[in-house]
């Protein structure tokens, strides 16, 4: 319907011939806009209902003295539907340890959070099909799993800075809210992030319907193909300063796949996106001394960059 | 009444505050009202996401930002 819809604009109202370059780019521009925002809106909505029922102060209690393993795959999970924003990052953190919560799992929650969030996936679901989606939330929750696991197995708590261990925390209420109150603030916080991303979905959007009309087919197969083994580490570390630009990123790297860039290679970049950013790195040395930001920042690469590797070598 | 808006500094943090302002204004109550930004008064309420609202030193919420009429309906 949606595609009916592109075409109509472009071909019929536009003008556009079919196949022409610029048809193709425009229809592509205006059918992949369109399906993102009614999905993004559609779900976000969803999503922001279902975070409201779980405050990081219940996760906090969840998680709390929980032993490795099971903590961490409870953390990751947890970590999927507990709203989190890098700004509330220190916060958190000081709340999580304080209250018992082992830094390894602590960890498993901080990885997994910003990594499979919902405009992410929406964004991959729309453009990849849910297949993709799926095994990025799969794979997504196992790095977080598997790099908790290895920070706590390290034994790192004295690198945390010491005031952390020493602060007061007080025992917040949970506050209860109506389904009302639930309606209300996810409707402020579809229309929050909406506002905040839309530009980047835009742009995004559009460098991508160019590259899909003007660049060669094939064009990145022999850089970012499959047998280049350096394209996935290099995606990785391309995706660090990306941050938080999700949103317009996965159109982009839609199209890169389009013309043969492999699909490792774009899961692996997808998530040093969202799992790894130099404001988050800022934020949270504030309370982790530049060691275990080091070991963070290359345990969660390393995984990532298997992961990558996997799927070149599978799908 | 004295009224703490709980942030360590972002965008959402600053309109709460104004939020917190208007909505004292409109509903013609006198409080004093504070920022609190530091992560040791914060973490002492046990709010792990910001901004929140403290009204004399109960939390009201947190994690989210409140509109002018909502912030009326807690004074």
């Amino acid at each position: 319907m949606l595609k009916n819809l592109a075409d109509y604009i472009v071909f019929t109202m536009i003008g556009l011939v079919p196949g022409s370059r610029s048809g193709e780019s425009l229809n592509f521009f205006i059918y992949d806009t369109l399906k993102i925002f009614l999905l993004l809106t559609t779900i976000i909505f969803v999503v922001a209902i279902i975070r409201s029922s779980f405050p990081p102060e219940r996760t906090r209690r969840i998680l709390s003295h929980k032993r490795e393993y099971i903590g961490n795959v409870m953390a990751a999970l947890l970590g999927v539907v507990t709203p989190f924003c890098s700004c509330s990052a220190v916060p958190l953190f000081i709340g999580f340890v304080e209250s018992g919560v082992p830094l390894g799992v602590t960890f498993s929650f901080l990885i997994s959070s910003p990594m499979v969030n919902e405009v992410a996936l929406i964004m991959l679901w729309g453009m990849f099909g849910w297949k993709i989606a799926l095994i990025y939330i799969g794979s997504g929750l196992l790095v977080a799993i598997f790099a908790g696991i290895v920070i706590g197995k390290l034994k790192m708590e004295r690198y945390v800075q010491d005031y952390v261990w020493e602060m007061q925390v007080g025992n917040a209420e949970i506050v209860e809210q109506s389904f009302r109150d639930k309606l209300v603030y996810a409707r402020g916080y579809t229309l929050d992030l909406l506002k905040k991303i839309w530009p980047y979905v835009v742009v995004g959007v559009g460098i991508g319907a160019f590259i899909h009309g003007y660049v060669p087919q094939d064009f990145l197969a022999r850089w970012a193909g499959r047998d280049n083994p350096f394209a996935v580490p290099i995606a990785v570390a391309l995706g660090v300063p990306l941050y938080s630009n999700a949103a317009g990123v996965i159109p982009i790297v839609h199209a890169l796949m389009e013309k043969g860039m492999a699909i490792g290679t774009v899961l692996a970049f997808m998530m040093a996106v969202t799992a790894l950013s130099l404001p988050e790195a800022i934020i949270l040395k504030n309370v982790l001394k530049n060691r275990l930001l080091a070991v963070f920042f290359g345990i969660v690469a390393t995984a990532i960059v298997c992961v990558g590797y996997l799927f070149n070598a599978i799908l | 009444m004295k009224i703490e808006v709980l942030g360590t500094g972002c965008s959402k943090c600053k309109t709460l505050y104004e939020n917190t302002m208007k909505a004292l204004e409109e509903s013609g109550r006198n409080a004093e009202v504070v920022k609190v930004e530091d992560i040791p008064s914060i973490m002492k309420y046990g709010v792990m996401s910001t901004p929140a609202l403290v009204v004399d030193g109960q939390v009201k919420f947190s994690g989210k930002l409140a509109s002018v009429a909502e912030i009326k309906g807690m004074l």
